[in-house]
């Protein structure tokens, strides 16, 4: 196995030979019969990884080591690269088997047809319950993604503080009101904030929409079926507004690292992020002392049983060079023991498969998988549950104008329907 | 006939020059080679964008799938699209401040590094070295300077303002970041245009009774022409230009917008708007025209 680095967009002198070789392969094979999958057991298999941390990258390259039917070979790229350039690069030359997320973003591809239907690798897979399934299918029920880890979104607090001043955990939004005024008595921010790279307060949103709205509408508006001027989704504003004075202030220079580091020096109470903030403690004294809860319920008859949590895991391109080790190895990425090196490696992320490891699970993690066990409904998060255009020119720049000017709810919707109706047209 | 041959080598034998078959060949391939680089890498990109900007296309797939809107992306971006208004007056703002603020001050450093002050080899190089830094770098130096909570300007002046984050205040933040860059880089230019000015000239000023300031105005500006010129080139360029350090602080958003950076969000990425992002770039194409062609006139007339 070879690990080898590339930058973006990657017309090297191998790769080309690699295409041009590829394109024989597969001319000569079409002669055969159309759908007759190509490459052989035992075969090499390429990978694109946008795993370019160190300690992921490693792990990455020891799950490979696992897989026995074949070779692999890693091609890594840097992970923000890898992101801007995936339109290119999966239109180019991608790699038989690559790194991507599920939701919108993966079934995206599916249907412009540049990645490839796993459904029969899917038959093979034991262990992965219905709502991965869910996430992992295309529009028309087809599997084009194999998930590997997730991690959940909630609300994240210092045991030790609470302990401390004793608070409690708020279950409704009331109790949540309360907390955050008991705690700006005590001098304390109550809720980290930032929102400088444009995503973070996504998260927030999403999970006010979800307690205010409910699972089936926030789908809807994802998907641009619902009116973003509408009463509904003014409304999420309006109890976001409510909370913002609690908020930590000027959320718009700070980093989501930057909005850790209060919580870690206890400035602020708690913190809506993804579960990856615990990589911010485990270098420092507070290791541990690190406990979250999810979102309190808003509305009785809403509920409070969604919980956002984003999967990430492989995808295999259209007409791989080597279908049949691709699928090989798709399946077994798919197994508990694939898994189990990438989670023993980040401790911030758990497995999508049931049947991995969980005994050395830290709290955090096990605290995740009940949490999500319980839940009704998993949601990705906005930008992976809806079209990236929109997400990322359009609502990304209008939470932050929110933010910003809290009182011009109505222009902030009304522009952002306009521009809905312009992208979704 | 045989008159035809006389006069050709006549022709010949007076310019000692006979433009031959393979000669004209290499004219050939020389005009035609560059022609063509410019019309490829140049014109054509250029046109497409114009073309693309009046199309919906999200870069996946066949040049079949484009489709033409007419001129909806502009309309989009003139009515429905807020970044678009702010983003234009800040380009205005930051070549103003480029071109009032930090080109004047790069000048300025260089005719005081010029008096041969002790220690101008420490200033030069500290003021110089800001230039060779990539933007990144520069971002990332500047992000421990503003950050609100753990920022070295806050914690100095025992404030906690929001340098990069508030957007009444970052645009102007950024400004100084980048005039660091940007003063240094005029400095050297100038200094070395004013390092090979003639010492007569200054001797022949102050014998005429001529102070510091008007030997400089009267004198040693106007015979810097040249280097005026670059120096004006390069102001025009960096502000036309200016998007690395903006995409490096917020990616561009919340304050900063600049066309360049809306191009980037819209092209760059999933996001793949090429059409309205080949619009966005149409714009800040005939804002550099406008620009270009009006600096050409300045340049040519003082020819």
């Amino acid at each position: 196995m070879s690990t080898r680095t590339i930058p973006m967009p990657h017309f090297g002198r191998r790769t080309l030979l690699q295409g041009a070789l590829g394109g024989v392969a597969v001319s000569s094979l079409v002669a055969c019969g159309d759908d007759k999958p190509t490459g052989e057991s035992g075969g090499t298999v390429t990978v694109g990884s946008y795993q370019s941390d160190d300690i992921p990258k490693k792990a990455f390259a020891e799950m490979m080591k696992g897989f026995t039917k074949g070779k692999v070979e890693i091609n890594t790229i840097q992970h923000e690269t890898f992101k801007e350039g995936i339109n290119n690069y999966i239109q180019g030359n991608p790699d038989d088997v690559f790194t991507w997320f599920a939701g919108y973003r993966a079934r995206n591809f599916a249907e412009k047809g540049l990645v490839g239907d796993i459904s029969d690798v899917w038959n093979d897979i034991k262990g992965m319950p219905e709502s991965m399934k869910n996430v992992s299918s295309d529009a028309n029920g087809k599997q084009v993604f194999v998930p590997s880890t997730y991690y959940p979104w909630g609300i994240f607090y210092r045991p030790s503080v609470w302990k401390e001043k004793g608070y409690e955990v708020p279950t409704t939004l009331d109790a949540w009101m309360t907390l955050n005024e008991k705690m700006q008595k005590d001098g304390i921010t109550p809720i980290a904030f930032a929102d400088k790279d444009g995503w973070e307060a996504m998260g927030t949103f999403d999970m006010l929409n979800l307690r205010v709205n409910g699972y089936d509408f926030h789908v809807n508006l994802m998907a641009g079926k619902e009116a973003w001027d509408g009463e509904k989704v003014k409304k999420v504003f309006t109890t976001w507004k409510q909370l913002l004075p609690f908020h930590q202030k000027d959320p718009l220079g700070r980093t989501w690292q930057e909005a850790a580091q209060s919580l870690l020096k206890k400035q602020s109470g708690m913190y809506v992020m993804g579960m990856f903030i615990d990589q911010q403690f485990q270098q420092t004294d507070a290791k541990g002392d690190l406990d979250f809860f999810s979102f309190p319920e808003f509305d009785s008859a809403i509920g409070a049983k969604v919980v956002e949590a984003p999967v990430d895991g492989f995808m295999m391109r259209a007409k791989p060079k080597n279908e049949i080790g691709a699928k090989d190895l798709l399946r077994y990425l798919a197994t508990p023991a694939a898994v189990n090196i990438t989670v023993k490696a980040d401790p911030s992320v758990i497995a999508a498969n049931e049947g991995a490891e969980q005994g050395g699970y830290t709290a955090l993690q096990k605290k995740a998988v009940t949490m999500i066990s319980e839940a009704e409904n998993i949601s990705q998060f906005l930008d992976r549950d809806t079209r990236p255009d929109f997400a990322s020119t359009v609502v990304g720049p209008s939470l932050q104008e929110f933010v910003k000017n809290p009182s011009s709810i109505d222009s902030i919707c009304s522009k952002i329907e306009q521009q809905k109706k312009s992208i979704f047209a | 006939m045989s008159t035809t041959t006389k006069n050709v080598r006549r022709g010949e034998a007076r310019s000692g020059l006979r433009i031959r078959p393979q000669d004209k060949l290499i004219l050939l391939l020389m005009g035609l080679l560059p022609t063509l680089l410019v019309l490829g890498l140049v014109w054509f990109p250029a046109l497409a964008t114009v073309v693309l900007s009046f199309t919906r296309w999200d870069g996946i797939g066949d040049l079949s799938d484009i489709k033409f809107i007419g001129a909806q992306n502009y309309v989009d971006l003139a009515t429905i699209y807020p970044p678009f208004w702010p983003a234009l007056t800040h380009n205005v703002l930051w070549l103003a401040g480029l071109f009032l603020v930090f080109t004047p001050l790069g000048m300025f450093l260089a005719i005081l590094l010029d008096k041969e002050i002790r220690g101008t080899y420490f200033y030069q190089t500290a003021y110089y070295l800001p230039v060779v830094l990539s933007a990144a770098l520069v971002g990332f130096i500047w992000q421990l300077m503003y950050s609100r909570d753990q920022g070295f300007l806050n914690w100095m002046l025992g404030t906690s303002i929001d340098w990069y984050g508030d957007s009444q205040i970052n645009l102007w933040a950024a400004m100084v970041a980048n005039g660091w860059r940007h003063t240094g880089y005029i400095m050297l230019l100038y200094l070395s245009g004013l390092k090979g000015i003639d010492p007569g000239l200054r001797e022949a000023a102050s014998l005429d009774g001529a102070g510091q300031v008007r030997t400089y105005w009267n004198v040693i500006f106007p015979v810097l022409r040249p280097v005026n010129i670059i120096v004006l080139t390069i102001t025009f360029i960096e502000g036309l230009r200016a998007f690395d350090l903006v995409w490096v602080i917020n990616r561009g958003r919340n304050g900063l917008e600049l066309i360049s950076t809306l191009v980037t969000a819209n092209v760059v990425g999933e996001a793949s708007r090429i059409g309205f992002g080949s619009a966005l770039a149409t714009i800040m194409l005939l804002i550099s025209s406008v620009f270009i062609v009006l600096q050409l006139r300045v340049t040519m007339k003082e020819d």
